[in-house]
């Protein structure tokens, strides 16, 4: 119930926040909405000596359209990229999917780069922002970089971020056909992680907790642009995908269900055309 | 005009809607000023033997106390010697002492994750967790004992001086004769899954001792049964112990009395003569507080194809977790209420409680009933399917007729009042019964992906079954003009402020608001039984009931005294609260002027009140569920219910404690259940993993009026409590099989999560390829 | 490290240790015990305050966090001695049996509402999913913030 004890330091700006990770490296993490971090700490899952806030650094939070793609700063809330007027009209996927995501007072104070850079694979987002073609921009001591979220996602909990690199920006190219989009995520209760979830969008196929990342369904992907319909597509939703077995789901489940929900997510995203 | 039977909103909420409710870790009485507080220390093992505890690194941080370990318990007598059947053949619900007794910190060896091993005792709250992470302990693994099966064929026991893993057997003769003659037998295996109590509150003690005198405030169902269990363990006199039972967060039956861990707060209050306060987390209440039910049934059903049953047999193996908190308790009322509605020729019922290394069982809303209805109205419904029979025409072939009661049923209970076929009626209307199965019918043809599934339960169930223990109340009216209970009642939810309020308006006239209800605390109530077992109406405001007939007597002497009239011209106008000789208002006394004129300047009834017999509340559910085939997800669409406990004192009180059931019920059907691997570890832990529900899984229900009066007591009454429990389980299992019944699924246990269900569907399909 | 928080409308300034909790500066520093703790997953909601007007799960937020910013507890939600309609929802519709989760659970709706100010039933429920209840079955609950609602509809 109690973390471990630790110092805080609170960042009041992008720069200083590097500079304390650069000081500490190791013993500090990042602390954003903190409904990623605070509940491993406290089951004493993760103990970091010392956590740099960035809660303060409202800068970060803003959706804005910028013509060929969406800017999305890490610190945006869930609770915004849900009601964003722009992403309603421009990504209506990614807002839906940040809808998705826990309850809503965990959507009050939850990130979108919290979530990103925190990189579970049974998240809404990090899949969503995978079909979306999205790319990430981190910043560390050398300046800014652009990573495409192809390779963003490196293996459980891992990404590319370097240690002294923070998540500052997401940018969401708008999608050929907005309004064609779908969001499956199977669960047993209303407030659980996915069991297995996907997304899809402009025939890209983003699968949610059917590996240690997030995956694309290109197995499904190349037959659909081969002109397969939906369910034939879907029937291939699980290849190359390496799901777990645990007390909600055996792994051959979760391929059963990924079939189903990517043939349920292309024949609705169809419809909305 | 009686308030009886009217709605009348609670007079507990303004309080706890503006202030919040006052639980024991909210209590800032100047007794617990500096109190320092208490982690514990718990077992990451199933089964080990302990081999070394070094304290020294947790005792040296600054901001310990102590660190106190078996070896402290120097000042605990050692357990009577006894034959280990705890009293009753070991039927009692008691623990079971002799070579089963379980201890208060682990002696030498750990028998569940989870068992408490040591306390370390910190100035401050934040610094419990670190100091107990440094304490070291070193275990010797021993082999793991999970599951009933298991516990019946391991060569590993938890007790090797038992000799086995089974403390209590009570086996019903296997006689084939009764299923001899009948066209259709079915056997089956039935779960009824382990689950989590899971109160709101955890558990949470606090404690002081000071100058001879242990005071404990104890998140309980009952005070008075707490100060008796603290005598026994800590040999201490009545005189010398205080239970305060403040605000309860939930109890559910698992906070009945005090148990192993809050005891061990106490005794260290007084070992270490400082203040403790003590307030688990939720991780370890999901695996230190008792869980509820568990039990693995077989069965045999035999009857004809005209639907009569002739015979059912039962056998029980109680999974009693790691100490036998209950003996045979649980699974002999099991067995007890087998039958449930039905008049069977011939019933055979017996049971097997086993011990297994995980967290110890006890009573969880329903307490053993919840157990024996499930697994009838599964049974009933399987034999249904098999003589192709509506599942509701089966039940109105069987059930005991109205004109039958008192009902002595095989297994030896004495059902006081039903009228079953009636309830089946009202809950098969309120539901709309034959258009549900025109739209399933319509679905099925039309091979929909999603299928309707109708479930049916129709329940009996046993209300105060110890009756005789009976329960206490002292009412006082001042000379204000204002009235005191003293209950021995233990509300913990239920509203028994406002229901007791409104029996002593009733009866004598006071208003409501000039009533104050006091329970809980063993200075002011020491004798009282306390609130489980839905005993508290029944038991409880009959009690109420007769201190203020009794009052009422007594003013009737004084108002005729004071009035100079006989005590056959004083009546009292219930309307207005006064007293007068009849036909005269000019006579008027009020009731504190009455009171004024007793000696004492108050008139007082202290009572307890008994029952022969307990009562058997019952009803019908219907519940309607949508299962997507391709998935196996259950959606519950609507549940309604029919649950008849004689005639409702506040239908706001009875309504909520109806929703309450049913959410329980179907949480067990659907979602709950305690898990753990074949090492012993538990895999539910925490409520990420544990599936408790939520509104969003829950629709709103549809509840039937229906009262069917006892002569059990005065007020005529049953206990709601447990019923909504009891009669939802089955009808939502029942209606997930029904809704996959045409893919050939004859059975699904509990939970029927989408994984089971899916599963069920393909091997039904698989077989039917073959 | 020294936090400084409005609560309810007061100022609460206090030298706490850097790990300290919200949940645990409003009960054990601010003495405001309403606001309970349910489980230690973020799971439960019984411990949902409003920060800044929103509801967030306390026991999920550093005091450390919170310094700066306005938070509002159960305690503080009447006004001039009136219930809010959330509060005097709850007790019409008998929204609350053991008293525990009903804290967190009126500063869930009281947010809900806010930022909804009149949802169906299915919105209702799916806008609780991360508040638990035992005793209730939730029914009085979706009842009690449907009738807040209307409530607010007729007097705004």
């Amino acid at each position: 119930m109690i973390p471990v004890a630790f110092t805080y330091k609170r960042a009041g700006s992008v720069s200083e926040a590097l500079e304390l990770a650069a000081e500490h490296g190791d013993d500090a993490k990042f602390l954003a909405g903190g409904h990623s971090l605070l509940p491993l700490m406290k089951l004493r899952l993760a103990a970091p000596e010392v956590i740099i806030d960035l809660t303060g650094l409202r800068d970060l939070s803003y959706v804005t359209d910028q013509g060929s793609h969406i800017a999305i700063g890490a610190l945006t809330r869930h609770h915004d990229v849900e009601h964003s007027d722009v992403l309603r009209r421009e990504v209506p996927l990614l807002a839906h999917a940040a809808s998705q995501v826990g309850d809503p007072q965990i959507r009050h104070r939850g990130t979108i780069g919290g979530s990103i850079a925190h990189a579970d694979p049974a998240s809404d987002l990090p899949a969503t922002l995978l079909t979306l073609d999205a790319t990430l921009v981190a910043q560390g001591s050398d300046g800014s970089r652009e990573i495409p979220v192809g390779e963003f996602f490196q293996s459980l909990f891992e990404t590319a971020l370097e240690p002294d690199e923070m998540l500052t920006e997401i940018r969401v190219p708008k999608p050929a056909a907005a309004g064609a989009w779908s969001f499956q995520k199977f669960t047993q209760r209303a407030i659980d992680w996915a069991i297995v979830g996907c997304a899809v969008q402009d025939g890209r196929i983003g699968l949610v907790n059917m590996g240690g990342t997030p995956l694309r369904a290109t197995a499904a992907e190349a037959a659909l642009s081969d002109g397969a319909a939906p369910a034939d597509a879907a029937a291939h939703a699980a290849e190359g995908t390496s799901a777990a077995d645990d007390i909600r789901a055996t792994r051959a489940y979760r391929e059963h269900l990924a079939r189903v929900l990517v043939s349920r997510a292309l024949t609705e995203a169809r419809s909305r055309v | 005009m009686s308030i009886l039977g009217t709605r009348v909103i609670r007079t507990e909420d303004p309080r706890l809607l503006t202030a919040g409710g006052v639980y024991v870790d909210d209590l800032r009485t100047p007794e617990l000023d500096g109190a320092a507080r208490l982690t514990f220390v718990r077992s990451p093992v199933a089964h080990a033997r302990i081999t070394g505890i070094d304290t020294s690194a947790a005792v040296s941080e600054p901001g310990v106390v102590a660190v106190l370990t078996v070896q402290d318990m120097t000042d605990l007598a050692p357990p009577p010697p006894d034959d280990g059947s705890g009293g009753g053949g070991g039927e009692a619900p008691m623990p079971l002492g002799g070579p089963w007794a379980e201890p208060l910190l682990a002696v030498d060896t750990v028998r569940f994750v989870g068992e408490p091993v040591a306390v370390v005792i910190t100035d401050g709250r934040y610094q419990g967790e670190d100091a107990a992470d440094l304490v070291t302990v070193d275990y010797d693994p021993l082999p793991v004992v999970i599951g009933p099966d298991a516990a019946l064929t391991s060569e590993s026991l938890l007790f090797p001086a038992a000799g086995s893993n089974v403390p209590v057997t009570k086996e019903a003769p296997a006689d084939d004769a009764p299923f001899d003659g009948c066209e259709v037998v079915i056997e089956q295996e039935i779960v009824n899954q382990r689950l989590a109590c899971m109160p709101m509150e955890g558990r949470a003690t606090a404690a002081t001792f000071e100058n001879g005198k242990l005071t404990v405030w104890h998140s309980s169902q009952n005070a008075q049964l707490c100060r008796l269990i603290l005598c026994m363990a800590l040999g201490m006199a009545p005189e010398q112990i205080r239970v305060v039972v403040p605000d309860v967060g939930g109890g559910f039956g698992a906070k009945v009395g005090i148990d192993r861990d809050a005891i061990i707060v106490a005794w260290a209050a007084r070992k270490t003569g400082r203040a403790l306060r003590w307030a688990e987390t939720r991780s370890e209440n999901l695996v230190g507080m008792t869980q509820g039910r568990a039990q693995l049934h077989h069965i045999k059903i035999g009857g004809n194809r005209d639907g009569k049953i002739l015979a059912y047999r039962i056998g029980v193996i109680q999974d009693s977790g790691a100490y036998s908190r209950m003996g045979g308790f649980l699974p002999m009322l099991t067995c007890l209420m087998s039958p449930g509605v039905y008049d069977i020729p011939a019933v055979q019922a017996g049971y097997r409680a086993v011990v297994t290394n995980s967290t110890p069982i006890s009573a969880y809303r329903g307490a053993g009933r919840p157990e024996a209805a499930a697994t009838i109205e599964r049974a009933v419904d399987l034999f249904a399917a098999e003589i192709g029979m509506d599942p509701a025409e089966v039940r109105r072939r069987n059930f005991i007729a109205p004109d039958k009661f008192p009902f002595a049923t095989k297994t030896g209970a004495l059902y006081d009042s039903g009228r079953y076929e009636e309830a089946l009626d009202k809950v098969l209307a309120g539901a709309g019964y034959p258009e549900l199965r025109k739209e399933q019918e319509r679905r099925r043809a039309n091979g929909d992906v999603r299928q309707l599934g109708i479930g049916i339960s129709t329940y009996v169930e046993i209300t105060a079954a110890d009756a005789a223990a009976g329960e206490t109340a002292k009412l006082e009216v001042s000379d204000d003009g204002t009235a005191t209970v003293f209950t021995g009642s233990s509300p913990h939810g239920q509203g028994h402020y406002t229901a007791w309020a409104m029996l002593v308006q009733e009866e004598l006239g006071i208003p409501m608001d000039k009533v104050t209800v006091v329970h809980g605390d063993t200075d002011l109530v020491p004798v009282g039984v306390g609130t489980y077992a839905s005993r508290s109406l029944q038991l409880g405001g009959s009690a109420v009931y007769k201190a203020a007939v009794e009052v009422k007597d007594e003013a009737r002497r004084q108002a005729a005294d004071m009035l100079e009239a006989a005590e056959a011209d004083v009546v009292l106008d219930t309307a207005t609260g006064q007293w007068q000789v009849r036909g005269d208002p000019d006579t008027s006394l009020s009731w504190g002027q009455v009171a004024g004129h007793t000696s004492g300047g108050s008139l007082i009834a202290d009572v307890s009140f008994t029952a022969d017999l307990p009562t058997f509340p019952f009803g019908a559910h219907v519940s309607v569920v949508e299962v997507d085939t391709e998935t196996g997800k259950v959606t519950l669409l609507r549940h309604v219910t029919v649950d008849d406990a004689g005639p409702v004192l506040n239908p706001v009180l009875a309504e909520g404690q109806r929703h309450g059931g049913i959410a329980q019920g179907a949480a067990q059907a659907l979602l709950e259940e305690v898990l753990y691997d074949a090492d012993g570890n538990p895999l539910t832990s925490t409520l990420a993993d544990y599936a408790a529900i939520t509104a969003a899984e829950l629709p709103s229900y549809e509840l039937i009026a229906s009262e069917t009066p006892t002569t059990v007591n005065p007020l005529g009454v049953k206990g709601i409590g447990e019923a909504g429990t009891i009669g939802a389980t089955p009808a939502i299992q029942n209606a997930v099989i029904d809704a996959v019944a045409h893919l050939g699924v004859r059975h699904i246990d509990m939970p029927t999560t989408p994984q089971r269900v899916w599963t069920a569907i393909n091997e039904a399909q698989k077989a039917s390829n073959q | 490290m020294k936090v400084d928080l409005t609560v309810n409308g007061k100022d609460v300034t206090a030298d706490v240790e850097d790990r300290m909790l919200l949940v645990h500066f409003l009960r054990d520093v601010a003495n405001l015990t309403a606001t309970n703790v349910g489980c230690d997953t973020t799971s439960c909601g019984a411990c949902t305050v409003l920060l800044d007007g929103e509801s967030v799960k306390s026991c999920t937020v550093l005091a450390a966090q919170a310094s700066g910013h306005e938070v509002t507890t159960l305690e503080g939600l009447a006004s001039d001695g009136e219930m809010h309609p959330v509060q005097r929802a709850f007790h019409q519709e008998h929204g609350l049996q053991c008293g525990f989760c009903t804290p967190g659970m009126v500063m869930a709706i009281v947010s809900m509402l806010k930022e909804n100010p009149h949802p169906t039933e299915e919105q209702v429920r799916q806008g609780l999913e991360g508040n638990l209840c035992r005793c209730t079955g939730y029914h009085n609950i979706v009842r009690a913030a449907l009738a807040a609602a209307d409530e607010e509809k007729v007097t705004a």
